[in-house]
């Protein structure tokens, strides 16, 4: 029936007994708690809901995630006079500020960015130390660790945002605040502040992977969804063996524009675009302000931004008349 | 049943999430080359009900020129003494209509006592405010122009201006363990409803510190404004724009705000506009923050003072730019000048002037 293959929810269920996963070598602690099966999660995903496994770096980055946030919450509970009504109300608003820039790259007070620096410490801790245990476990399993490097890319650009940079500039007031309108606010006067960022070319090689992942992944999840009446869906093993799936979606591309991906090569390109959107960013946002102080200035004397006619008289900057105070 | 009670609850969500939005379509004027987002955009229903609140009242029927001058008839006429008695008492009767419909004459004058007496603290800073009217007129045509402004440009009918601001307290938690908000971060109208720094008057139209952020080189040259500075001038620029209820592209052409050379004329008055709040918040307003009574001032115990609200009131220029001065040109002489400003010349070099001189504009407005 045709309509088996239109429905947005995946529509096989395996109904097995639970995969305990491999062996695991000496010194791993055991995997913790009873597998169950959802059929609600089978719907999105795997029905088999656990084991877990967190071990020490996972309990320690949780311990550290758990931190930050508290930091960030209370101080923001705080800053609405611990009013619960306003803290709902206000909440976009609300955020936890880095140090005025005349502390540098000295340890503010607690209540002037102290907080902020603590709260960052915290957030980076127990990102990293996810970062190991991402690392760590795909070792366990044999696995290759292409998640773990996906993920850095990542955090690169974190870093870069609220660690290098600011030490690079000399001060912490240069990092980014943590709050919902805050940091988007925060990230308009940073595109302001250097002579708009969109001139920047890593900011824009940035948005050509992110939404050129977005079409990649779009493309690539219709293609595999549009072949799975032939078994398209298993993938790898249409790597070696490429079936009737791979040959009808292959032909399709090179019908349509004359060029295709292989089953191995479509998650390579997903890959590389993904880790490139935070790696040419951070690239872009570590080059603002320590090299480059105007974009749109470095657009002009490069030929990128191009010239206009003139609509309007030549306005003149009032500042550089005869007599005037800026 | 189901589909239908999950439809309207969707659409009830939907209505309670866009509820805050402005109702569409808008309207868009292109102003500059195409293609460059130089639109001015606006709704045509708000404006619609700005519309009569930015309504110039009928002017009040001339009178013969002629007769005596003001100050031989009235005692203590300080600031129109150069005015014959029928433009005087012609212009007391607008000014009572401008500011005080309600009380009259007796808001200024106390009610009883000789019509010189300078009882009441409304008259003192009427007369103050006389003398500042006539200062914009005369000395700040780069930003008000022929069209000039007038006592209702603010007033409106009201005894104080709608809008006027007084400086920010700071945070109760400031001075606390935590939830220092750095003068931000709150949904305040004054900036727009962003999380900007929500006094931008103090920083710029008190005092004088830099509104410009954005390197003048290609390279990094030592330019050390910082991101929590340029917070502050977009915090500014949120005011003006919703003081104006227009869009940054009113001015700046958005893919370098810094740019004179692709700016429109309307940046070079607003440049100016700028000083000339400065100049009234510390020559006009604030040496008469001793005059008020303490419920006239801020809660920091501050004078109320001018942004670019007070007069513009959410239009691109006050009253759509309705020339009131026209009907009372004795708004637009020139007062007897203090001994220490300069005759009146070009607009910058006023604003150097004034910035010059507070102490002598200090002193002409505590005289008796």
């Amino acid at each position: 029936m045709a309509a088996e293959y239109q429905n947005i929810f995946t529509r096989v269920q395996v109904r097995a007994p639970s995969y305990a996963g491999v062996p695991l070598e000496r010194g791993n602690q055991e995997r913790a708690g009873t597998p169950v099966h959802v059929r609600l999660l089978g719907w999105i995903g795997d029905a088999q809901l656990g084991p877990l496994y967190l071990g020490w770096f996972g309990m320690a980055s949780l311990l550290c995630g758990f931190i930050a946030f508290e930091i960030v919450g209370l101080n923001m509970f705080a800053s609405v006079n611990w009013d619960p009504v306003q803290f709902v109300r206000q909440l976009p608003w609300l955020a936890l500020e880095p140090p005025p820039p005349s502390y540098g790259l000295h340890l503010p007070p607690l209540n002037q960015g102290g907080w902020w620096i603590m709260a960052g410490f915290f957030m980076t801790s127990s990102v990293l130390l996810w970062w190991t245990r991402m690392y760590r476990r795909a070792r366990a399993l044999g696995m290759g660790t292409h998640v773990a490097w996906a993920f850095a890319a990542a955090i690169w650009l974190m870093l870069v945002l609220g660690f290098i940079r600011p030490l690079l500039m000399g001060s912490w007031g240069e990092a980014v605040p943590f709050g919902i309108f805050p940091h988007l606010d925060w990230t308009a006067a940073f595109s302001i502040r250097y002579g708009n960022l969109f001139y920047n070319p890593f900011h824009m090689l940035s948005i050509a992977f992110l939404y050129g992942s977005a079409l990649m992944f779009a493309m690539h999840g219709a293609t595999i969804l549009a072949v799975s009446r032939f078994g398209g869906e298993r993938e790898i093993e249409q790597i070696v063996d490429r079936g009737t799936a791979s040959e009808r979606g292959a032909l399709f591309w090179r019908w349509t524009m004359g060029f295709n991906a292989t089953m191995e090569s479509i998650h390579r390109w997903a890959w590389w675009f993904a880790v490139l959107c935070p790696l040419t960013g951070g690239i872009g946002i570590l080059l603002t302000g320590t090299v480059v102080d105007n974009w749109y200035l470095w657009a002009v004397k490069h030929h990128v931004a191009p010239l206009y006619p003139a609509v309007f008289p030549p306005a003149i900057d009032p500042s550089l008349l005869p007599g005037a105070k800026p | 049943m189901i589909t239908t009670s999950r439809v309207t609850l969707l659409a009830l969500a939907t209505v309670i999430a866009l509820a805050g939005c402005e109702r569409p379509p808008v309207d868009a004027v292109q102003r500059g080359y195409r293609g460059t987002g130089m639109v001015e955009v606006f709704n045509p229903r708000i404006t619609a009900t700005k519309a009569p609140a930015n309504q110039a009242p009928e002017p009040l029927a001339p009178v013969p020129a002629g007769g005596p001058p003001a100050s031989t008839v009235f005692k203590n006429v300080q600031v129109l003494n150069d005015l014959g008695v029928g433009d005087f008492t012609r212009l007391m009767v607008a000014m009572t209509q401008w500011v005080a419909p309600q009380q009259g004459c007796a808001y200024c004058h106390a009610a009883g006592a000789d019509f010189s007496s300078d009882a009441l603290y409304t008259k003192v800073v009427a007369r103050r405010m006389l003398q500042m009217t006539r200062h914009v007129n005369s000395d700040w045509k780069d930003h008000v122009a022929a069209t000039g402004v007038t006592c209702y440009t603010c007033h409106r009918g009201q005894n104080v201006p709608a809008q006027v601001w007084f400086t920010a307290p700071e945070s109760k938690q400031a001075r606390r363990l935590a939830g220092d908000n750095a003068g931000q971060n709150s949904p305040a109208r004054t900036v727009g409803l962003t999380s900007l720094p929500y006094d931008p008057f103090t920083h710029f139209l008190s005092q004088s510190n830099e509104i410009r952020v954005v390197g003048a080189t290609a390279l990094a040259s030592g330019n050390r404004q910082s991101i929590k500075q340029t917070e502050g001038s977009y915090g500014l620029m949120m005011h003006i724009s919703d003081s104006l209820g227009v869009n940054c592209t009113y001015c700046h052409n958005t893919r370098s705000f810094a740019s004179w050379d692709s700016s429109t004329p309307q940046r070079t008055t607003a440049w100016h506009g700028i000083r000339m709040v400065r100049d009234i918040n510390n020559n006009y307003m604030e040496p008469l923050t001793k005059a008020f009574p303490p419920h006239r001032l801020g809660p920091g115990g501050d004078v109320a003072k001018a942004n670019c609200g007070t007069c513009h009131q959410g239009a691109f220029k006050p009253l759509y730019g309705a020339n009131m001065l026209k009907d009372y040109p004795q708004l637009a002489t020139v007062s007897p000048p203090p001994p220490a400003v300069p005759a009146p010349a070009p607009a910058a070099p006023a604003a150097a002037g004034a910035a010059d001189t507070p102490a002598a504009t200090t002193a002409a407005a505590t005289k008796p």
